[in-house]
């Protein structure tokens, strides 16, 4: 008995998650010439996947590494430069981080010797909330988070292309996921870094959102010649379906969600609808859908609601 | 735990947990600070009449959340309240033989609802507003009850964010157009703020409208007429 506890516990510790704690395993993607993505689980932020649901993804160019997004974690932004390290000797010039939300930024310990750029409007938001998004963080996913505090990003983008060792990155402002949205454009690969804009076969989220504002920055998204789209969550493409398809997720949404407000309907029984079978391709749809009520009702339930003194 | 919660919120009368009294609320608090749900005891009518229900939160630091005494109405109230970490949220029915019929759900949050100030602070023109009523009433359904939905503008300070004393509305009171009582809410401090009611009441045939009055802890009344559009007529 004595033996077979000691031979089991002999193999756990060589199992990650016990002596040097657990390990996201971040594989790179070669998606483009120079271009790499991490693709996240397209699940909520879980103890097992330690937060590891979204796609972040970096540029090797000839004057050194770009890159998109720092993930969820300290563990992860050292273990997304240690994987990019792999790939290329070259330093790491410049992070862009595309929104306020958990897994685009905290990371960014692990890239605190390089600039990291974000939209004002983000600079703003994670200022706000960070600590409180982090700390909400350590709840939802534990162990993994251990040493993670937010950095506040310490480089303003501004709308324009600026050409990084022969890559043309347009940095595009938009808003309407949060507050601040910016997609990252590289006019040489046409590959498009869409950030919080865009959900491919996962349903969006909407804790910041504003709809119709959202829905503009498809439309600006979707004039782009795209030879391959990284939505922040799910599947890479290489066409616009995953734009066509957040729109539609979205109109779906306003207009049930304006309808039940219409009908008199109470914020537990919206939370109880119906969501098309055409929807059920997205993952997570059914959580998200029950957030995005939490998120979206009060505001319309407010404007059917008749002002009486 | 609950044998606490039983003396304290319950007092005496015989207990039984039961599924008629449906208590809706999602699984994870997306906003610590608007949780919203429902209670619908409509399913012990059948057999003996709802005089009060009674809701409250075990590990709330505040955990009574309202008393509901639906004298004209069916045993049903939506609204939403404030959780400062996980909890059950139970509602206790009273039925006329005086036996409280128990049911709940656990809902996950992140916390700190109770111990944040109210989002009306941050405007200096809050008190302007207080007490505005925003409402709607839509036709009876089928089975006859009239849906009514309010907006009350409150703060409903709990007293636990610092330097904020408690400040809230106490009393909510639905009458018919014959000044007849449909249904009394008592509310304590971890309803959400700017709450937002959601009831089935059966006013007289002849209502043309709901009233609906009310008072905060510091007396502040509150007082609207809620019209129901389909009972008024151009014609006087």
């Amino acid at each position: 008995m004595r033996l077979i506890l000691t031979i089991v516990l002999c193999v756990a510790w060589t199992l990650p998650g016990w002596a040097a704690g657990p390990t996201y395993r971040l594989e790179p993607r070669r998606i483009a010439l120079d271009t790499y993505v991490f693709e996240g689980a397209v699940e909520h932020f879980t103890q097992e996947n330690g937060g590891n649901i979204l796609n972040s993804g970096f540029i090797v160019t000839d004057e050194g590494v770009i890159v998109i997004q720092t993930g969820p974690s300290l563990r992860y932004g050292e273990e997304m430069r240690a994987a990019i390290a792999k790939v290329t000797g070259k330093p790491i010039l410049k992070v862009f981080v595309s929104n306020q939300h958990p897994d685009y930024f905290l990371g960014s310990q692990a890239f605190a010797d390089v600039p990291i750029a974000a939209l004002p409007g983000t600079i703003d938001g994670i200022r706000v909330e960070g600590r409180a998004v982090t700390e909400n963080m350590y709840r939802l996913v534990g162990d993994w988070m251990r040493g993670t505090d937010a950095v506040v990003p310490t480089e303003a983008v501004l709308p324009a292309t600026q050409v990084y060792g022969g890559h043309r990155l347009r940095l595009i402002s938009l808003s309407g996921h949060t507050p601040a949205d910016l997609a990252i454009y590289d006019e040489t690969t046409r590959v498009l870094f869409a950030g919080g804009l865009v959900f491919s076969d996962r349903a969006p989220t909407t804790p910041h959102a504003d709809i119709p504002r959202w829905l503009e920055s498809l439309d600006v998204l979707a004039a782009l010649d795209v030879a391959v789209l990284v939505p922040n969550h799910g599947t890479v493409r290489s066409d616009g379906s995953a734009i066509s398809q957040t729109r539609d997720y979205l109109d779906w949404l306003t207009a049930a969600l304006s309808r039940a407000a219409e009908g008199g309907l109470d914020m537990t029984e919206a939370m109880a609808l119906g969501i098309p079978p055409r929807f059920s391709s997205l993952a997570v749809v059914q959580e998200e859908f029950i957030r995005s009520v939490a998120h979206l009702y009060p505001k319309i339930e407010q404007s059917v609601l008749i002002k009486i003194n | 735990m609950w044998d606490d919660m039983r003396a304290v919120i319950l007092g005496g009368g015989d207990v039984v947990f039961d599924q008629r009294v449906r208590v809706t609320a999602p699984a994870n608090a997306e906003d610590a600070l608007n949780v919203p749900v429902m209670v619908d005891a409509s399913g012990l009518d059948a057999e003996d009449e709802v005089e009060e229900i009674v809701v409250f939160a075990d590990m709330n630091p505040i955990p009574r959340i309202l008393n509901y005494r639906p004298a004209g109405a069916k045993p049903l109230i939506g609204f939403r309240l404030k959780l400062q970490q996980a909890t059950p949220i139970r509602a206790a029915a009273r039925t006329r033989d005086g036996v409280w019929h128990v049911g709940g759900v656990f809902v996950d949050a992140a916390g700190g609802g109770c111990t944040s100030p109210a989002l009306a602070h941050s405007d200096p023109q809050w008190e302007r507003h207080l007490g505005e009523v925003q409402a709607r009433a839509w036709a009876p359904a089928a089975d006859g009850g009239v849906r009514v939905r309010f907006r009350v503008r409150h703060p409903m300070d709990t007293g636990l964010a610092p330097g904020i004393p408690a400040f809230y509305l106490e009393s909510l009171a639905v009458r018919d157009g014959d000044a007849r009582d449909l249904g009394q809410i008592d509310l304590f401090e971890p309803v959400s703020e700017n709450p937002v009611f959601t009831l089935e009441v059966s006013p007289s045939a002849g209502s043309r409208s709901l009233c609906l009055t009310g008072r905060d802890n510091n007396g502040t009344p509150v007082l609207a007429d809620i019209p129901l559009s389909w009972r008024q007529s151009a014609l006087p």
